[in-house]
């Protein structure tokens, strides 16, 4: 698969010529729904059949500490101040204090405005411009942005929420993609505006932070609209698609997650390019989150569960996490005393 | 270590308390067999689970005049409700033992632990629950007013889904007021005996259901015996043919559910994804032990070569090995005898010139087993195309337009199954009503519900089970008409007397 | 004055057609008194043979019309019987020996029996059908549908059209298509009826009427693998076991001997006999 050309091509090469032109809305249109349709009911059953796998013992234990390095640990509230994302970072660089040998989590991931904040705890452990050594692993600073969530802003709004955070050391930007204009069938326009803000992503060194596009899948409402909806968003070159903002429910779901999944592996059959997978919001437990890795690796594969090609996108996951974590340690059920608020 | 080769999961037998011999369950007991008794066999492992009794003429004297008895003294007596509140019982002691039993099945079966939990021993306590509600009202199951229980039903059954197909012969026939004598195959005796534990606990009046177990011999002896009133019978064709003609000229009704060679048809505007589930599902559900299975796919030639790279890449997924541990996809194939069937079968599909994929697969040591396997370039000539494996094996075929999709997938004897997946819902429709069997599953496969009846077209066999129409199979209308001379196919007689009855009908 | 009659030469009626038996054997009908009333054909196994091919080709388009035309069909039968009262009523005195009376009533009969069946056309499915509540995210109904080739031995006692009347219309309706072997003794009014069948709209091929031997025919029906059904209704007389037995074969839906005045009464199991359940699930999500 990776001897295909478009491995090769840049994205707006490889949109051309997947779509046969320019990216219109008729072109899109055409491309989009030549996509096979997907069967909600097929697609449910497959996902609660991938959530009967049991995973016990080492492959549990394995799991455990995978979640935990593919974790966007999250705070994305009004109220949140600097006090709130040091110790968000600090959660994120020892997750459990009582074990050392607990891994990090894969990034924090914050307003655009706390930013510098998240950049400064993190300190030597950045990933970008972080002085670790090899063997530990630094963690990013993610920035949601595009005014997000609700992504209802001028183009010139959007770009500057990104180029703020991109100027502030955000090594990933999480927009979000204007669903309103996916819905009224303005395909070019959201696939412009992913362009776009990929564009904004370019640091003054030429190098680019990485872009997730999200979906909102639970606004698109159907799962062939999130089919479309990652077809444009790798298209258009988002590094990432992600299910959700978090602030509109249904947020991820194994059967959407699946779907997204589905479009990643035929984009990789298709181009030999490997695109990650976020899915953000309602995953709480580590009995959930294994859900996902067994998805994950039933259907595009286990190298996929790597940071660069998945995350996941949660606040409460991590101490359900850790607890399990101390269970499979000690042999006994441990309790939320033992684990760290934040 | 990679995280797809999960740790073992198995489910646990602590809570299985087998005997080392099981009797004959017949009048309510259990009784030594007169017969040769014979080893039940662990297929994955090979290794014996416990002896099974045979019955032998005598036996089956016995277990029939106990039903006889039964029907006579108890259970045609009864009130609906009351048989339905058995019933009912028998519903919730399924479901108390369901682990129990979903155990033992595996165990005994070979087939996956996930499927027998999620889908055999459910869907049982299912039928049971389904069928206790029709005993009190049988003046609807389609037959008219008052109809009437046929007396005792001789009923013989194929090892693919042992209690479930038990269930299905034993829920109907009971709410209907019949007494049963089962007998379920060689190869899978076990759960029906602790069925009959089950109906002990339930306190069901002796010999209303009685099991007797054995091989062909026995069930042959069974369907031929003169007191019963009613056989119903899943397994192969072969043998449905050979009692159809046994029980030529009698006064027994007769349902027969047989064999099938099933077309899955895929066309290129199908949910593509959930088509290939589909396919999976369709022929390596249960190793492809299964009569509806759609164990041929009929795909778009202009899809033809990404659905099946889409296949092999699923393909590769599915984990053969011990059934008992929870991640297990595909278990041990039934039987000695049935593996040699399925090699001979796959070598001849070789010989004839169709290519050969088979998913890698660590095969165990021990026991029966086959990996995954599809042929590609097969010609509807092929044996492959037109012989029932009764595995995981799966021919593909191609098709250019829907017309010749219709015609190849009604080009075989039989007619039990069919699959369709488009996103086109008029052509679905049109393609159910002109494909000639008697399940269609668009865009699904092998789904089963105890209120939705199952069966055949054509040497697929006759009659339903499931719903209200496999209720009726085990009804006669309350009046017969005296000049019949042998066991009509009534359903509903509205008339006896000709001239008035064609007015009154009329009004 | 006397005019000198124009005798009617009675054939086999397949596939819309009137042939001669290929076997070009005949056979002297007599009326009751034992006078020479007309040599009928004396159907042959080739005869079938060609029978069924007739009603297999015929089976598409009569199971494919709409159950509202097959309805208007049928009616159109009693309508085009109604007309022909006569000729009816003339070989039935004749050939069963019964007065006027006796062979009017039998002729109303069978004319009310086609107005009965072809109502049901459009209604037994509804009766028959269920949409089933599974549990899941499907929907699931159950339609009744034409079993296809139907082969009918007809009922061999006195009323000859009432008898065969009643055999081949339950079959019809559904959409099945049939080869009859008519009344071995009184096979005339069967051929007046592939002439009333042959007029009205019922498609070549739809009905086949072979006269003749049922002994001599039936075991070549019974073991015919492109016959799906058998129905012994008037096969009484002759070693209808083995029929049955040689029809389990191919599995064929059999119906036993009815014998009597309540022979092939009118039902609706009549019509459901020669009927398969079919029963299609579809997928249900508005995602």
């Amino acid at each position: 698969m990776t001897s295909s050309p478009l491995a090769t091509y840049q994205p707006d090469q490889r949109a051309a010529s997947l779509i046969g032109g320019e990216a219109t809305d008729a072109n899109l249109r055409r491309y989009l729904h030549g996509i096979p349709g997907i069967d909600a009911v097929g697609l449910e059953a497959r996902a609660a059949d991938l959530g009967t796998r049991s995973i016990k013992t080492s492959s549990k234990r394995w799991a455990i500490d995978t979640i935990i390095g593919l974790i966007d640990l999250t705070t994305l509230e009004g109220a949140d101040t600097p006090g709130k994302v040091r110790s968000l970072v600090a959660k994120a660089l020892v997750p459990d204090p009582g074990d050392p040998g607990c891994p990090r989590v894969a990034a924090v991931c914050v307003y655009g405005d706390m930013v510098g904040t998240a950049v400064t705890a993190l300190g030597s452990a950045h990933a970008a411009g972080g002085t670790e050594g090899a063997g530990v692993q630094r963690v990013h600073v993610a920035a949601v942005a595009t005014a997000f969530p609700s992504g209802r802003a001028s183009l010139a709004i959007k770009l500057a929420d990104v180029r703020d955070s991109v100027a502030a050391g955000a090594d990933e930007i999480d927009m979000v993609i204007d669903r309103g204009a996916f819905l009224a069938g303005r395909f070019g326009q959201v696939y412009d505006e992913i362009v776009a803000v990929k564009d904004a992503c370019r640091r003054a060194d030429g190098s680019v932070a990485h872009l997730k596009v999200i979906l909102e899948t639970g606004e698109l409402n159907t799962y062939d609209n999130v089919r479309r909806a990652s077809w444009l968003a790798i298209l258009a070159g988002g590094d990432f698609i992600k299910t959700s903002t978090g602030k509109v429910a249904p947020a991820a779901t194994l059967p959407v997650t699946l779907s997204m999944l589905e479009v990643v592996r035929d984009w990789h059959r298709l181009t030999g390019v490997r695109i990650g997978v976020k899915p953000a919001g309602g995953i709480r437990t580590s009995k959930d989150a294994i859900k996902y890795l067994v998805t994950v690796a039933e259907t595009v594969g286990e190298e996929w569960l790597v940071p660069h090609l998945f995350r996941f996108g949660a606040s409460s996951l991590l101490n359900d996490v850790l607890l399990q974590r101390q269970k499979m340690t000690t042999g006994h059920y441990s309790g939320p005393d033992y684990v760290t608020i934040d | 270590m990679k995280f797809l080769d999960y740790a073992p999961a198995p489910e646990s037998q602590a809570l299985l308390g087998l005997k080392t011999d099981y009797g004959l369950f017949i009048n309510g007991d259990f009784t030594a067999g007169r017969g040769t008794p014979f080893q039940t066999i662990n297929p994955a492992t090979e290794q014996q689970i416990a002896m099974i009794a045979t019955a032998n003429e005598a036996d089956v004297d016995a277990a029939v005049s106990a039903a006889r008895h039964a029907y006579d003294g108890v259970w045609s007596r009864l009130s609906g409700s009351d048989r339905g509140k058995y019933l009912f019982r028998i519903a919730r002691l399924v479901q108390e033992r369901a682990r129990e039993l979903a155990v033992a099945e595996t165990l005994d079966n070979g087939k996956p632990i996930k499927e027998t939990r999620d889908v055999d021993i459910p869907l049982v306590a299912a039928w049971f629950f389904y069928y206790a509600g029709w005993a009190d009202k049988l003046d609807h199951a389609g037959v008219g007013p008052n109809p009437a229980s046929l007396g005792v039903a001789a009923q013989v059954i194929p090892w693919n889904f042992p209690l479930m197909m038990l269930a299905w012969k034993i829920a109907p026939a009971l709410a209907a007021g019949n007494t049963v004598v089962l007998k379920p195959a060689e190869t899978t005796s076990l759960t029906a005996l602790l069925f009959s534990e089950i109906l002990q606990q339930a306190d069901l009046p002796a010999g209303v259901v009685n099991i007797i177990t054995g091989d062909g011999s026995t069930g042959q002896t069974l369907v031929n015996h003169p007191g019963v009133n009613k056989v119903a019978f899943t397994g192969s064709t072969s043998v449905g043919r050979a009692i159809a003609r046994s029980v030529a000229g009698t006064d027994k009704k007769l349902s027969l559910e047989l064999g099938g060679k099933g077309a899955n048809i895929v066309f290129d505007d199908a949910p593509i994804d959930q088509a290939v589930e589909g396919i999976v599902r369709g022929i390596f559900f249960n190793q492809g032990h299964v009569c509806c299975a759609g164990s041929r796919l009929l795909v778009q030639e202009s899809i033809h070569d990404d659905v099946i790279d889409r296949l092999k890449r699923r393909m590769q997924t599915l984990r053969l090995g011990d059934p008992l541990d929870k991640n297990t996809d595909i278990g041990a194939i039934n039987s000695a005898e049935q593996l040699v069937r399925i090699r001979e079968l796959s070598e001849l599909g070789q010989q004839e010139g169709a290519e050969r994929w088979s998913a890698d697969c660590v095969i165990p040591e021990n026991g029966f087993w086959f990996a995954p396997t599809i042929f590609t370039n097969v010609s509807t000539s092929h044996r492959i195309a037109r012989d029932e494996i009764f595995g995981p094996v799966l021919s593909v075929l191609t098709f250019r337009t829907p017309a010749e999709a219709i015609a190849k997938a009604n080009n075989t004897p039989y007619g039990l199954s069919a699959g369709i997946w488009s996103d086109k819902g008029s052509r679905i429709l049109a393609f159910a009503d002109k494909l000639r069997a008697g399940v269609i599953w668009a865009n699904t496969f092998n789904q089963f519900d105890p209120s939705s009846p199952f069966g055949g077209y054509k040497e697929s066999g006759y009659g339903r089970e499931g719903g209200r129409h496999g209720l009726a199979a085990y009804l006669k209308p309350a009046v017969r008409t005296g000049s019949r001379s042998a066991a009509a196919v009534v359903q509903q007689s509205p008339a006896t007397k000709k001239s008035a009855s064609a007015k009154k009908a009329a009004k | 004055m006397n005019r000198l009659a124009i005798p009617k030469t009675y054939k086999l009626y397949i596939g819309g057609k009137f042939p001669r038996s290929e076997s070009g054997r005949v056979y002297e009908v007599l009326s009751h008194k034992g006078e020479f009333l007309a040599n009928a054909a004396k159907g042959s196994r080739k005869d079938a043979r060609d029978a069924v091919v007739a009603a297999r080709s015929a089976l598409g388009g009569w199971a494919g019309a709409t159950a509202y035309n097959r309805g208007q069909v049928l009616y159109r039968i009693a309508e085009l019987l109604e007309g022909r009262r006569a000729q009816f009523i003339d070989e039935i005195m004749s050939s069963e020996g019964v007065n006027a009376a006796v062979a009017s009533a039998q002729v109303d009969e069978a004319i009310d029996r086609w107005v009965w069946y072809a109502g049901w056309a459009d209604k037994y499915v509804q009766v028959a059908g269920n949409a089933n509540p599974v549990s899941g995210p499907f929907f699931n109904l159950s339609v009744p549908e034409p079993t296809g080739v139907v082969a009918i031995i007809a009922p061999q006692g006195t009323e000859s059209l009432l008898g065969l009347v009643s055999a081949i219309a339950p079959a019809l309706v559904a959409g099945n298509t049939v080869v009859v072997v008519a009344n071995e003794t009184a096979p005339l009014s069967a051929i007046s009826l592939g002439e009333v069948l042959a007029t009205s709209d019922v498609p070549g091929g739809v009905v086949n009427i072979v006269t003749g031997s049922p002994a001599e025919i039936a075991p070549w029906l019974a073991s015919h693998a492109d016959v799906n059904a058998l129905d012994l209704v008037g096969a009484g007389d002759l070693d209808w076991v083995e029929l049955q037995i040689s029809a389990a074969d191919t599995l064929k839906r059999v119906l036993p001997p009815e014998t009597g005045t309540d022979a092939a009464a009118p039902a609706l199991s009549r019509i459901l006999a020669f009927t398969e359940l079919k029963t299609v699930w579809h997928t249900k999500a508005i995602l």
